[in-house]
């Protein structure tokens, strides 16, 4: 029995430790599908419809990678993972990259050795409460029950919060978004806090949204990012300009509707000419097909009508741009330039 | 006449090894044990090297970093500034707490079901059936699951007890069910006064005990029986309330009100708590009751008849001829059941209870992101605590069982 367990722990720590090899655009290919890691389900971010396709912004991340490396937005298997088990998913290499709307921090990026590729939606935290329970302020909630999804920043974020600001609260550890919503819906916690854009999300699938309110306070940075194991550069790099492919195409007005056209043939614009495969070989040096950005935009959008088909203020989540506007239109968006 | 022929003395020779009977196990045995541990050095070595190309090593350093997130049921002093470790003691504490009250409420469970499983009253009989059936063959996770969807789902919020038409209310002013779990009147201790009344208390007990071991004595000694039941109950209660009145009260009880979002003040027994444990009790509770039928079933019919045909009353029966010598056969499968609840309360992760797995192989692991070493420690406690029960348990067996004389 003794034997047998640590058997067992060697080999659960062999595989969490031992496959970050490198070449996964290589396995990737050679598999034929991206595995890539999502949530067990937010709306708008990450949830399977009626028919069980994966839809949601981050979904939209995955299928711009697989489009670019693979060619075909479908080819994407999908593994839920809950916040405490994407570190041990990612590391293992059950899946290839993770874009679950995990918060960019310093330890996860040089302690865990992951590689964050980019930001994908600039977050922060914040509390939903029912609009009944009359509380306008976060500072209210002395002594407050907590629903709070373990494994999380927020978690910590949370602790510091009512520490810093000498109240008390108890905390309702839960494990995925859903319970949290059962929970926060029974009236088993008097507040939900995660990333505000999760909160809008969760609100939007309640049968009466307005009888909920976000409180204003924002207590954290939560920078939401795609990440991949660390070490392997190569792949890094593919997501990485996967991920800033569609935020320049924003920025150079290249949408899903006028993108064959503009592929066509080179275009007056050397910047729209380079990322689309007419101009220059930078396809070639990240070992994909010249017209590798061309089919990551073409497989959702650009990161513009991603947001607005999943998040945006026309969706029942109802997310203005905000921080995650265009920097030439005042937001933190900024690709690095493709040349 | 029996005569001993010594084997041959013949000089021993390598070829034995495999051709000799005397031999040839240790030989195979000896090749086993080299595989084995050829085995596990290679995985330590593939662990080792594997961590070391991902830049990682083991090191427990981070148990003394501070934790930094916030547990809900605190046997001890803990706030997110204390460290892993704390936390992870905090979660030693919660699950010893709802292994012990499962334990104590599955063996209740269990002996009253089992022997009532074999009553004579044909609805107790198959209704005692129907649980044993029921519980046993569901999982226990569904059953934790189950049971704390109906509190939190079916128990009013808090708020249902505000205002003046609340919807719900307090039992006798001192309970409220809600779906964030009990809320009962805790005793709080007044200072020194309150102590003496509490030593009185178990000095009582103790003295019932003395006394009833005097007159078990007296009787084998000189045959005259003393009454035990009714001093026994005056023992129990009259000298713990006259020193409670003669100090002055020293001990109150400390009622939940309603104040702020939650009940304050009292005693908080969270949904997670009670979900875990009555879904461990109930469960297990149902295997022990078929190992307490197994148990009596094994004693022969004979020492029933035998004891009915000197007079005995079914309930005497019961209690002095056949569950002492059925108890000899209910122990060793006992143990593996308490074994059972203690590693099953590891599923407390389920409904957010904070137990050791939640905090050091949950939060903890998830913060730190050393999964080695907190799965280590979680290996090392579950071992410890489960070879100490048995432990324990070994020695009330050896107590009860056949004395061989």
């Amino acid at each position: 029995m003794k034997k047998t367990a640590f058997i067992g722990a060697l080999t659960v720590a062999g595989l969490a430790a031992g496959m970050a090899s490198a070449g996964t655009l290589d396995d990737v290919k050679e598999r034929g599908t991206l595995n890539c890691g999502v949530t067990t389900g937010l709306v708008g971010f990450a949830s399977p419809d009626a028919n069980g396709v994966w839809d949601g912004f981050d979904v939209g991340v995955c299928r711009a990678v697989a489009a670019a490396v693979l060619g075909d937005s479908d080819a994407v298997e999908f593994v839920p993972t809950t916040g405490k088990t994407r570190f041990t998913a990612l590391a293992s290499g059950e899946i290839d990259m993770l874009a679950r709307n995990t918060t960019w921090t310093f330890s996860r990026d040089v302690d865990l050795k992951f590689e964050f590729v980019g930001i994908n939606y600039y977050d922060g935290q914040g509390f939903l409460v029912p609009r009944d329970l009359g509380v306008s302020s976060a500072k209210e909630l002395d002594g407050a029950t907590v629903c709070i999804q373990t494994g999380t920043t927020t978690e910590l974020n949370l602790a510091d919060y009512f520490r810093s600001n000498n109240i008390s609260y108890e905390p309702v550890p839960i494990e995925t978004n859903a319970e949290g919503q059962q929970q926060y819906l029974a009236g088993a916690c008097d507040v939900y806090t995660t990333d505000a854009s999760g909160l809008a999300a969760t609100r939007a699938a309640f049968e009466n949204p307005a009888d909920h309110i976000v409180l204003p306070e924002i207590v954290s940075k939560e920078p939401l990012g795609p990440l991949v194991r660390h070490g392997d550069n190569d792949w890094a790099d593919v997501v990485r300009w996967s991920l800033n492919a569609l935020i320049a195409a924003e920025e150079l007005g290249v949408t899903s509707a006028n993108i064959e056209e503009l592929a066509a043939a080179p275009t007056g614009n050397p910047e729209v000419n380079r990322l689309l495969g007419t101009e220059g070989e930078l396809g070639a040096m990240l070992g994909l097909d010249a017209n590798w950005a061309m089919m990551a935009i073409a497989a959702g959008g650009n990161y513009g009508e991603l947001f607005e088909k999943n998040i945006g203020e026309n969706t029942p989540i109802g997310l203005a741009r905000g921080l995650n506007a265009q920097w030439t239109d005042g937001g933190l968006l900024y690709s690095p330039p493709f040349r | 006449m029996t005569s001993v022929t010594d084997p041959p003395q013949g000089s021993f020779r390598l070829s034995m090894l495999l051709n000799d009977t005397r031999y040839r196990s240790y030989t195979f045995q000896f090749i086993a044990l080299v595989l084995l541990i050829a085995f596990m050095a290679y995985l330590g070595v593939n662990l080792v090297r594997n961590l070391a190309a991902a830049g990682l090593n083991i090191s427990f350093s981070f148990l003394s970093d501070p934790a930094g997130y916030d547990i809900n049921q605190r046997p001890i002093e803990y706030d997110s500034q204390s460290s892993h470790l704390r936390a992870a003691m905090v979660g030693i504490l919660n699950t010893l707490i709802v292994a012990f009250l499962a334990c104590v409420t599955a063996t209740i469970f269990g002996v009253i079901a089992g022997v009532l499983r074999l009553s004579s009253n044909w609805v107790v009989r198959k209704l005692m059936s129907v649980y044993v059936e029921i519980f046993r063959n569901i999982p226990v996770l569904i059953w934790i699951i189950i049971i704390f969807s109906i509190m939190t789902v079916a128990m009013p919020a808090p708020r249902a007890f505000r205002g003046d038409n609340a919807t719900s209310s307090m039992l006798f002013d001192s309970f409220a069910f809600t779906n964030r779990g009990v809320y009962a009147p805790a005793p709080v201790i007044d200072g020194a006064m309150g102590w003496i009344v509490i030593a009185v208390f178990i000095a009582s007990i103790v003295g019932i005990f003395a006394y009833r071991r005097f007159a078990t004595k007296k009787l084998y000694d000189t045959g005259q029986l003393l009454p035990t039941l009714w001093p026994s109950v005056a023992m129990f209660f009259v000298p713990t309330i006259l020193v409670y009145f003669i100090l002055g009260r020293p001990i109150t009880l400390d009622y939940p009100s309603l104040q702020g979002f939650n009940f304050q003040g009292g005693l908080h027994l969270r949904g997670s708590l009670i979900a875990l444990w009555f879904a461990l009790a109930i469960y297990t509770g149902a295997f022990i009751a078929e190992n307490v039928r197994a148990g009596i079933q094994a004693i022969s019919k004979g020492q029933t008849e035998a004891a009915a045909s000197l007079g005995l009353r079914p309930g005497r029966i019961m209690n002095l001829v056949v569950l002492p010598q059925a108890l000899r056969v209910i122990i060793p499968p006992l143990i593996s059941q308490y074994l059972n609840i203690t590693k099953n309360s590891s599923l407390a992760i389920a409904v957010g209870y904070m137990d050791v797995t939640s905090t050091l192989g949950g939060i903890t692991l998830n913060q730190t992101g050393r999964a080695i070493e907190a799965i280590l420690l979680l290996m090392l406690f579950y071992l410890t605590i489960s070879l100490l029960i048995s432990g324990i348990m070994n020695v009330y067996n050896n107590s009860v069982k056949l004395k061989e004389r």
